[in-house]
């Protein structure tokens, strides 16, 4: 289950989208995200697939990849399709019981579950193809205008490119604690939630006790390389956008633009 | 018990266009109260394959049979598999999590049903196996040195009574002190007790003298099930797989090249010693 989060995860393959500077798939990810939600229409969202499979045809990465990182929300997305579907009002459709289905709520919950998979989609396709550290310095200069008022953005880019360079190695530690604590005999899948609840006990003890421990590690390791914050921190790779990232720019607002059309015209 | 492999294999990205294997094709017996050694190269496949003796990791082809049952069969019981093989993993006490030891040790009891009073017997015993006394009991895990840790972590996979008793690399970050009172300990363990061992290294000297018998693991291909004596005979072939033959074997090996007559397969310095001895009383 926790191997399959996509989210965080880079996958590392050589294509146009990976050579995209970070802001340019920063902004993508949220145009793309205002984009979902200015459109509404049947031809809206086939326009956003479409632009989605185009970005993802160029990005190399598999779908069936993209489709893994969908499974770990699948809950979130069943509940509130649920929630919409039974609780929105509107003309009946099937009444059963005290279950009843309205058009309203028909629409409403495909809307919903639809961009939510656009969305969860989009946001994967950036980290899958964007390094952690690209993403991070990315923010970093992207945001750095706040500085001015005082937003420490230097160090959130710092603990947002170490939380994200940790996801796979705590997911791997759990792997590890979890087949060690099935082999004294632990039962993780077994029993009622507050068993269950009870089970991760044995799971989420050491897993915190070796976060601590590689926290410490860490921070030891980044003092004896004299970092002391960003104040006069010099970048290894500055970031320099080239032709392709204007014209993704370009090409993203040509995106926007003609979708919030779209929603107008058929709207 | 007997534990058989049947020809197993493991693929990573099984979907990629050029497979990966971690393990390939390797068929063996460990047979009740044996003490085995497990060599490689690190990547050559041994982690991988010790997860399939407790049936944690499934093999992408190929049977784990115990006592004859394949264990991947539906409905085999696994857990009952695990009290019967007690797998200690790499760096074992980064999985400790009570808050003291008696109740950790008492973990792998308590999974398998034991009685308050089986657990707290089966613990202190555990404890006792590995050389620790009662003043332990009711320290915190994380109080204690690294070794001691590690013992504790054994103590736990102990206490659930297993036939056999599968290492991985248990010596690893420990000093040399550390190192030999562990492997001592398991070593009587086998002795003592009949529980079968799988110790896990890539050090040469630590399997050399203790086990009965040696599987040598490279790129995930079993190379050698033989003999510590027989294996060690295959000086250039190790070397070629990158592995070393102990110190004083090797010693004996290029004193027999310098023409002395010195038996190749030498496994202990008292040994070596003995026939050093004899070639010089003859000359």
């Amino acid at each position: 289950m926790i191997r399959d989060i996509t989210l965080g995860q880079y996958y590392s393959v050589d294509s146009v989208i990976h050579k995209l500077d970070p802001r340019v798939k920063l902004v993508f990810t949220i145009l793309y995200i205002v984009s979902l939600y200015v459109g509404s229409g049947v031809w809206c969202y086939v326009y956003a697939a479409a632009f989605l499979g185009l970005v993802i045809i160029l990005s190399k990465v598999p779908v069936k990849f993209m489709v893994k990182g969908l499974r770990s929300i699948l809950f979130l997305l069943v509940l509130s399709a649920c929630f919409n579907l039974f609780l929105v009002d509107g003309n009946v459709l099937v009444k059963f019981w005290i279950i009843r289905i309205t058009d309203n709520g028909l629409r409403t919950a495909s809307k919903m579950v639809i961009r939510m998979v656009f969305l969860i989609m989009g946001s994967s396709l950036m980290t899958l193809t964007t390094t952690p550290n690209d993403l991070t310095d990315g923010l970093e200069k992207g945001l750095g205008f706040l500085k001015v008022i005082r937003v420490p953005v230097h160090e959130i880019g710092m603990m947002m490119s170490i939380a994200l360079r940790f996801i796979p190695i705590l997911i791997e530690e759990v792997n590890k604690i979890m087949k060690a604590q099935m082999a004294r005999g632990a039962d993780f899948e077994t029993g009622g939630l507050i068993k269950k609840a009870k089970a991760m006990v044995p799971l989420l003890i050491p897993l915190f006790i070796s976060a601590f421990r590689r926290a410490s590690d860490l921070a030891l390791a980044m003092e004896a390389r004299c970092y002391h914050g960003g104040e006069g921190c010099t970048k290894l790779h500055p970031l320099q956008y080239h032709t392709r990232d204007y014209v993704a720019y370009v090409i993203l607002i040509l995106y926007l633009v003609s979708m919030i059309l779209l929603g107008k015209l058929l709207g | 018990m007997q534990l058989t492999l049947k020809s197993v294999s493991y693929v990573y990205n099984s979907d990629a266009v050029e497979p990966r294997y971690a393990v390939k094709d390797v068929s063996f017996t460990l047979n009740k109260g044996e003490f085995v050694g497990l060599i490689g190269h690190t990547g050559s496949g041994k982690s991988t394959l010790v997860q399939f003796l407790d049936g944690l990791l499934k093999p992408t082809s190929g049977q784990v049979l115990c006592d004859g049952e394949d264990i991947f069969e539906k409905g085999y019981p696994l857990r009952e598999l695990r009290k019967k093989v007690g797998l200690v993993f790499q760096y074992p006490e980064h999985q400790l999590f009570e808050s003291d030891i008696l109740k950790d040790v008492c973990f792998g009891p308590k999974n398998m049903g034991c009685s308050q009073e089986e657990q707290l017997e089966r613990a202190k015993k555990a404890i006792a196996l590995v050389g620790l006394d009662e003043s332990y009991y009711t320290k915190s895990p994380f109080d204690l040195s690294g070794g001691e840790k590690r013992r504790v972590a054994i103590a736990g996979i102990l206490a659930m009574g297993p036939d056999i008793l599968v290492l991985d690399e248990p010596t690893a970050g420990l000093d040399p002190a550390g190192r030999d009172e562990i492997l001592d300990q398991v070593e009587r363990l086998n002795k003592e007790e009949g529980i079968g061992v799988v110790l896990v290294s890539h050090s040469m000297e630590d399997v050399a003298e203790r086990t009965d018998r040696i599987l040598v693991m490279s790129g995930g291909v079993l190379q050698y099930d033989d003999t510590p004596r027989n294996v060690f005979r295959h000086r250039e072939e190790l070397a070629a797989l990158g592995l070393d033959i102990p110190q004083v074997t090797d010693i004996c090996h290029t004193l027999r090249d310098k023409g002395f007559d010195i038996p190749e397969d030498i496994l202990t310095v008292a040994e070596a010693k003995e026939e050093i001895l004899k070639v010089l009383k003859k000359s």
